[in-house]
């Protein structure tokens, strides 16, 4: 061992990506795709919906301080949870489901931190130039036409950023009246404080972090790995054909050369900063520009597309034996891949089945515990029930309470006379309301007797029952 | 990302520690974290400044803004008591009978008026209201000294046989047995007697006899026919109610060495719009009348 030598520094600073800008088929798409959903995202809260004079005119506005969340003709509340909760259950499945088929198609292409990356990588090409101008500015000294163009990109981020977290919280309150709140300094504290976290993060995040985000800090990549198998398409390189590569030179045609020419093209615009000629590789999101690169570059040397390209790991192990290739549409559709979309779809109608069959009137019965029945002066046995009422219209609604008993039970309301209550509009009324059993009766002797409440809304004719006991002294 | 191998193999440095032979390599923290264990460092020393922390020989430092969980605590209970001042204000000046025609003071009085109960009021007439032997259950509808709203509103502020209050309610039922008014046969004729307008098992004979010494000695207060008397806080003896228990023994113990049960005057101790939430809670448990 040679002394002077120092050992290897166990710290590996990140080594900076200047992705270089592509065209091609993949890339077209993901331009769509990233119109689609930053349109998404940022026009969805200035979408208005009539519910009328009682209830907020936004489309979609998840509306903490009520407790509401109200998406378009749907309108939930806390007791419907169940609803958020079906949704991120399709969700984890639909991920399941198009990482077993396409790999990391959700990384490639959708994930918020793929999408902003893109723009701001788009962003920092339009004021820097492309990758050889951007590797020059990076080892440039830091002179004015660097401080301008930095400035100008970072502002240019910064205002996406503040674009950004300003339309997230757009979700959660009015957002014509917050817009104008937050512009003339009115607005909650919270929402200028979660604006400023969200505007730093995707600043940090997309212009910064960036691929770091995806390697160090995202669980996905190590989750997908249980969910890929052997017929999931990954971006490969097909090394085989391409091996040995070399550089393409006039007039030599090298018959042990492979159809790599070694432009590093695959490399220059991988936003992760990989080499996929190395293989499968946990930085790998797959977003396929590498093959968006590698097709341009073939066509120009006049060798077959495809020398990058998704491909299933069976077909790789079928190509390098010299078969050929399974259609892709059997790779897609297999037993698992089949599972995941019947378990979507169980979830998916369920859900539907209970959007329309879920009452827009319900109650919830309490009976008093503390004591279980009080004994009156006439021997008879009273018991008390807390009713929550809930009237989820968008106006006062009257609600007839009844109760299904052959009993010779008296009910009455506290506070009130008769059975009819007015539930204000889109709120629960909490009523307290007595049942008595008469001196004598097998009510009031016994220890338990089921029964059941039944609420008519007046108007509309729906009813809900709710079931509970009626204590008596017998216990 | 560097994939470049590291052609010289020399060993990377180690902590120095080893454990059965395995060595630690001496990795450095990422700067991140590094930065952010400095940044806490930092912030612990700006709090320590900023908020009592230090421990010294008679007290801990007080920290430059004064604040501590206590003057939270007293800040926290001024707002909400400047919060509620405005609707005290007009539940003090409200007709008391009208309290449950206001759906604000309703909602007010459930609330406040629920959270003194179990503040003050649930060691003796328990957490539900629901009372225990010698303490009444507040939810039924038979009332010793009354039912309504004001009435309860009166009990409540000078209370029940107390010498603090001159104006609380007073009775006394005199120890017929401990002082000699009866003769042991004559109260086991009473209690016979009254268990039999109350309705339960008793002896005929007894009972008859038992009519007449109730009409010379406790119709005066308790009714002629033992229905009781709510100026006097003289309990109906007719219903299933018991204060005190209802059966032979009970009654027995009651007529002989009679009862004083006392409740403590609310106006010195509570202000005026508690004891009115109060009263409108108690009211609105279902026996008011």
């Amino acid at each position: 061992m040679n002394e002077i030598q120092t050992p290897p520094s166990l710290y590996a600073a990140r080594e900076p990506v200047f992705p270089r800008r592509v065209s091609g088929a993949f890339r077209n798409l993901k331009w769509v795709i990233m119109i689609v959903t930053l349109g998404i995202y940022y026009i969805t809260p200035l979408l208005r919906w009539d519910r009328g004079p009682n209830l907020p005119d936004q489309a979609v506005l998840v509306d903490l301080a009520n407790r509401r969340f109200f998406f378009f003709m749907i309108e939930i509340w806390p007791d419907e949870f169940y609803f958020i909760a079906g949704l991120l259950i399709m969700a984890g499945l639909g991920l399941f489901l198009f990482t077993s088929a396409l790999g990391r198609v959700w990384c490639g292409y959708a994930c918020p931190q793929t999408v902003w990356t893109d723009l701001y990588i788009l962003v920092e090409r339009w004021i820097e130039g492309d990758r050889n101008a951007r590797v020059r500015l990076w080892n440039a000294k830091w002179d004015a036409r660097k401080v301008r163009l930095r400035v100008t990109k970072w502002v240019v981020w910064l205002l996406i950023g503040l674009a950004t977290g300003g339309a997230w919280i757009f979700y959660f309150t009015d957002a014509p009246t917050l817009a104008r709140d937050l512009v003339t300094g009115n607005a909650h504290p919270i929402a200028y404080t979660t604006m400023a976290i969200l505007t730093a993060t995707t600043f940090f995040f997309g212009g910064f972090a960036r691929e770091q985000i995806c390697i160090y800090a995202c669980p996905w990549p190590r989750i997908q790995a249980a969910m890929m198998d052997e017929d999931t398409l990954v971006v490969a390189y097909r090394d085989w054909r391409g091996e040995p590569r070399g550089k393409l030179k006039k007039g030599q045609e090298d018959v042990q050369q492979g159809d790599c020419i070694d432009c590093m093209a695959c490399v220059n615009v991988c936003p992760m900063g990989i080499d996929i000629r190395d293989g499968q590789q946990l930085e790998c999101i797959t977003c396929a520009l590498c093959i968006d690169a590698c097709d341009e570059v073939m066509d120009r040397i006049g060798k077959p597309r495809g020398l990058i390209s998704y491909m299933a790991l069976k077909d790789e192990a079928a190509e390098r034996a010299g078969g050929h290739p399974k259609n892709v549409w059997k790779h897609i559709f297999r037993p698992r891949t089949i599972l995941y979309t019947t378990l979507w779809s169980a979830v998916g109608i369920a859900m539907i089945v209970a959007l329309f069959i879920r009452s827009p009137i319900d109650v919830n019965v309490t009976p008093e515990r503390n004591p279980l029945f009080v004994t009156l002066s006439d021997g008879s046995i009273r018991n008390t029930y807390t009713l929550r009422l809930r009237n989820k219209h968008g106006e006062d609604r009257p609600f007839r309470i009844s109760l299904a008993s052959e009993a010779d039970f008296v009910m009455g309301i506290e506070g009130a006379e008769g059975l009819e209550v007015i539930v204000p509009a889109d709120s629960t009324l909490t009523q307290r309301l007595y049942i008595t059993a008469p001196a004598g009766s097998a009510e009031a002797a016994s220890e338990r007797t089921e029964i059941r409440f039944w609420i008519d809304d007046a108007v509309s004719a729906d009813r809900v029952n709710a079931d509970t006991v009626f204590n008596g002294a017998g216990g | 990302m560097s994939k470049k191998p590291i052609k010289q193999r020399v060993e990377p440095e180690t902590t120095g520690h080893s454990w059965d032979g395995i060595e630690e390599y001496n990795n450095p923290l990422p700067r991140w974290w590094l930065w952010t264990f400095y940044l806490t460092i930092f912030w612990g020393v700006l709090y320590t400044i900023a908020y009592p922390a230090w421990p010294l020989v008679n007290a801990a430092t007080q920290g430059i803004f004064g604040n501590t969980m206590r003057s939270d605590v007293a800040a926290e209970i001024k707002r909400f008591e400047d919060a509620n001042a405005p609707v005290e204000a007009k539940l003090v000046a409200a007709d008391l009978a009208a309290i449950g025609d206001d759906p604000e003071l309703v909602n007010y009085t459930q609330n406040a008026g629920g959270a003194i109960f179990r503040t003050w009021c649930a060691q003796c007439h328990g957490s539900g209201a629901a009372g225990a032997v010698g303490y009444p259950n507040l939810l039924d509808n038979d009332w010793l000294w009354g039912g309504t709203i004001e009435d309860i509103h009166t009990t409540i502020s000078h209370g029940i046989r107390n010498t603090e209050d001159d104006d609380a309610r007073y009775s006394e039922m005199p120890r017929f047995g401990a002082d000699e008014l009866l003769e042991p046969e004559q109260i086991d004729q009473v209690v016979n007697y009254v268990l039999q307008i109350s309705g339960q098992e008793h002896d005929a004979a007894l009972a008859t006899e038992g009519a007449v010494v109730f009409a010379d000695n406790c119709a005066a207060c308790h009714a002629e026919d033992g229905t009781g008397d709510r100026y006097q806080g003289a309990p109906n003896l007719t219903d299933p109610i018991w204060l005190y228990g209802g059966d032979h023994a009970a009654l027995t113990e009651t007529v002989t060495n009679a009862r004083f049960g006392v409740m403590p005057s609310w106006q010195g101790r509570l202000s005026e719009a508690d004891i009115r939430a109060v009263a409108a809670w108690v009211h609105g448990r279902g026996g008011g009348e």
